[in-house]
């Protein structure tokens, strides 16, 4: 544990990549997220922690764009935070993003899916692992530079005659994937079928390949679920790396907390789709409504009573 | 204790194991053939048949239920003490492999250059067999209808087996292709155009290569215009959208009498020139320009090759694809279309090019249909003809290219060969009146279930990786999905 005492400046608040106002999403009768803010800052490890049907995997669809809120805004920053007149400006407008003065900022719940991945560059994984088992290691991560390959159409003439230029960006791709491959350590099985792989490293191909899109933010949905010690350990190794050495922020739905508590810079807190604590590791795990939700105390008002007495 | 018990003597210790096996065997074949007779009885031992003068005589046939019931009980006992013995000793799994997959992993580098230079001297093989030009017609045409067949799957396979769309309307496709090529050759006004301009004759001359790419393009275009609307469908409503599309396109086909002549069809469609040149006996024929004696045949002969050829353009399009992002996105789909979705691939854009290069080699390979029988009518363009195509593909191993055009040898080329068992025929065998040709569905039925038991995932089960690192591995059948997505 680290023993940092209190960061006074939530960092958070003053250099956002992504500003979740006033999410909601009704499915029917049932409010699975109720009015749901926060803000995720960049470069930082933010975690969205809660009890079994919080709404936490609801939040994560409707920021990559698998879910339409019902109501809310997702306003994500290229470059830097945007102003608030900014972000104002292009609701108003009636348009899915728009330019800033630090580069670009987007409005997520305005882009179907596949545009928030290719021009929002938001990455994410999957509760239950998604690969393509039936493709190669190495072909999972080419397919996941589709985008860069295809920049100046699927049917590129210079693709189907196989040119040398289109040869050197297959190359490129290829030694983009190599490098993925070496940071999760699985170059020596590259050739061999995903589908194939123990679970453990299934997990950490699908955050390798959702790092090959080149994310500005990569979300993770319960990376560590399913993992023993010792692939946990190395998860929260590889995730600290990609926050090191990409600057890519990451927005992670987790369990467990010897995970959420080492790496996380910023916790937010959910129960019954509902905000209900929203700070550092530290702060958060103080927090009477946290401990009460995850102790299971059978009183609300008792739990905080006890905190209390004990403070 | 047991050694004293009667009973121990049935269930003897395995060391003498055989009497028992044999008693039980013959106790439970002595049950299948009872079983058997009982059954038969009513079915086959009662025979009501119309005499000369309109009513009914009822005829026993208990001899032929004894016979039945013999063959059963026979049959049973055989399998019994032999494939389904419970004291055989189970078969040995060795740990190296057997000679044939050994065998196999030699062949298998050979299989693909045997195969295409086959394919290019089967014409020639086939006049030296069968002795001489005109002799070989029926075997020249039989290579052109399966490499047809061969060529629709390979397109077919572009958008079943890569990118796991469900297409049951593929013959609407190819009925496209066939009916532009057949409106615009025969189209009077482009004929008089053309006459104007570049000379009598012209159009005649040279129909089918510009109408070739046009058939194509036209092809892929609806292609397009039925992928807009139906592939937001999933897996079966994909399916059955797709086989109602296939169906509309050969009703308006059967309807539009002013266009298409409806049922009637569209016949003297110009034949198939050498690049302008007609097959004819003319002075200006491709015959007294090369030097050679007329013969029809010669025409065949180019038709086969002009369907090789476009074959081997499905098949090299089709590599050069796969090797393409487009073609990994296809792959990708097939496997999962969240997935997908989630790094930013437009998958509505992806399945559309999937359909519309399918769809286009669908509408080459209808020109090239119209050229060769010089006469299309809906009829052609049935459901069964998508239902064969889809059966080369499923059987063939989806995705797999060897393996469709195996499928495509077996089933059209075996549908063909059960035309000419005129040897059944033979008095010590089924009689003169056994015909031979009215089993052929059955015959095609039973293989299919056969296939699908025994290998089901196709003949090709493993799918090839299209890039590597240091060493190419195929992917086992299991591990890949079948889309439908």
């Amino acid at each position: 544990m680290v023993g940092e005492p209190l960061s006074p400046a939530r960092t958070w608040e003053t250099n956002q990549i992504l500003r979740v106002d006033h999410l909601s999403m009704r499915f029917g009768g049932l409010v699975a997220v109720n009015d749901v803010s926060f803000v995720a800052g960049r470069g930082e490890v933010t975690a969205v922690i809660g009890p079994n049907g919080a709404g936490k995997t609801t939040v994560f669809n409707c920021i990559t764009g698998f879910y339409k809120p019902t109501t809310g805004r997702l306003a994500l920053f290229h470059g830097g935070p945007a102003t608030d007149a900014e972000v104002d400006g292009v609701t108003a407008s009636g348009l899915a993003w728009g330019k800033s003065q630090a580069g670009a900022l987007y409005l997520l719940e305005r882009l179907p899916d596949h545009k928030v991945a290719s021009w929002a560059r938001v990455a994410r994984t999957f509760q239950n692992i998604r690969l393509f088992s039936g493709m190669t290691i190495l072909e999972n991560l080419l397919v996941a530079q589709h985008m860069s390959l295809t920049t100046s159409g699927l049917m590129n003439p210079v693709a189907i005659l196989n040119l040398p230029s289109w040869q050197r960006k297959q190359k490129g791709a290829v030694d983009r994937a190599l490098y993925w491959l070496n940071k999760i350590g699985l170059v020596d099985r590259a050739d061999d079928p995903a589908g194939d792989l123990p679970y453990g490293d299934q997990r950490r191909l699908e955050i390798a390949r959702a790092m090959c899109t080149d994310p500005v933010l990569l979300c993770l949905d319960e990376p560590a679920a399913g993992l023993n010690p010792r692939e946990s350990a190395a998860l929260n190794e590889l995730l600290l790396s990609i926050r090191r050495e990409h600057q890519a922020s990451i927005l992670l739905i987790e369990h467990d907390m010897s995970v959420v508590m080492e790496i996380s810079d910023h916790v937010v807190v959910l129960e019954y789709g509902s905000k209900i604590a929203d700070g550092t590791p530290d702060e958060v795990r103080n927090d009477p409504r946290v401990i009460a939700s995850y102790l299971g105390v059978e009183d609300e008002e008792e739990a905080v009573a006890v905190v209390e007495a004990g403070a | 204790m047991m050694a004293s018990d009667p009973a121990a003597e049935t269930t003897a210790p395995p060391a003498d194991a055989r009497p028992s096996a044999v008693t039980g065997a013959l106790k439970d074949a002595i049950v299948s053939g009872l079983l058997t007779a009982l059954l038969l009885t009513p079915l086959v031992g009662f025979r009501a048949s119309e005499s000369g003068t309109g009513s009914l005589v009822l005829t026993y046939r208990f001899g032929l239920v004894a016979i039945f019931a013999g063959i059963v009980m026979v049959g049973r006992f055989l399998l019994m003490v032999t494939v389904w013995n419970p004291n055989r000793p189970p078969r040995r799994v060795s740990t190296t492999p057997g000679a044939m997959a050994r065998i196999g992993a030699l062949a298998a580098p050979a299989v693909k250059p045997v195969f295409f230079s086959f394919a290019i001297l089967y014409p020639f093989l086939s006049i030296l067999m069968a002795g001489g030009l005109s002799p070989s017609r029926y075997w020249v045409d039989l290579g052109i209808y399966v490499l047809t067949y061969v060529m629709l799957g390979w397109g077919l396979n572009i958008v079943v087996g890569l990118a796991g769309l469900l297409d049951l309307g593929y013959v609407a496709f190819y009925a496209v292709g066939a009916y532009t090529f057949a409106l615009l050759s025969t189209s009077v006004p482009i004929n008089d155009f053309f006459a104007g301009t570049l000379g009598d004759g012209f159009w005649t001359a040279w129909a089918f290569w510009i109408c070739l790419p046009l058939s194509g393009i036209l092809a892929a275009m609806w292609g397009v215009i039925l992928g807009f609307p139906v592939l937001r469908l999933r897996g079966d409503y994909l399916a059955i959208v797709t086989l109602a599309f296939g169906e509309i396109i050969r009703l308006v086909l059967i309807n539009w009498v002013s266009l298409t002549n409806g049922g009637a069809g569209i016949s003297s469609i110009p034949p198939i020139t050498f690049f302008g040149v007609p097959f004819d006996s003319s002075d200006t024929g491709f015959a007294s320009i090369f030097g050679l004696e007329f013969n029809s045949m010669h025409r065949m002969i180019f038709l086969y090759f002009v369907i090789l050829g476009l074959a081997a353009l499905t098949a090299i399009v089709t590599i050069r694809l796969r090797k393409m992002p487009v073609g990994r996105a296809w792959e990708a789909l097939r496997e999962d279309e969240i997935a997908c979705r989630s790094l930013g691939i437009n998958t509505t854009l992806t399945k559309l090019t999937a359909f519309a290069t399918g769809a286009m080699f669908g509408g080459f390979a209808g020109a090239f249909f119209a050229v060769r029988i010089r006469f299309v009518s809906p009829e052609s363009f049935t459901f069964m003809e998508s239902a064969v195509i889809l059966a080369i593909v499923v059987l063939g191993g989806m995705g797999s290219q060897m393996g469709v055009a195996g499928a495509a040898i077996l089933l059209i080329g075996g549908m063909e060969l059960l035309r000419n068992l005129s040897f059944l025929k033979a008095d010590f065998l089924f009689g003169p009146d056994f015909d031979p040709s009215l089993y052929r569905m059955l015959i095609f039925g039973f293989a299919m279930v056969a296939v699908m038991v025994w290998r089901p995932r196709g003949l090709v089960s493993s799918r090839m990786p299209t890039v590597f690192l240091k060493q190419r591995k195929a992917v086992s059948g299991s591990l890949v999905k079948e889309g439908h997505g």
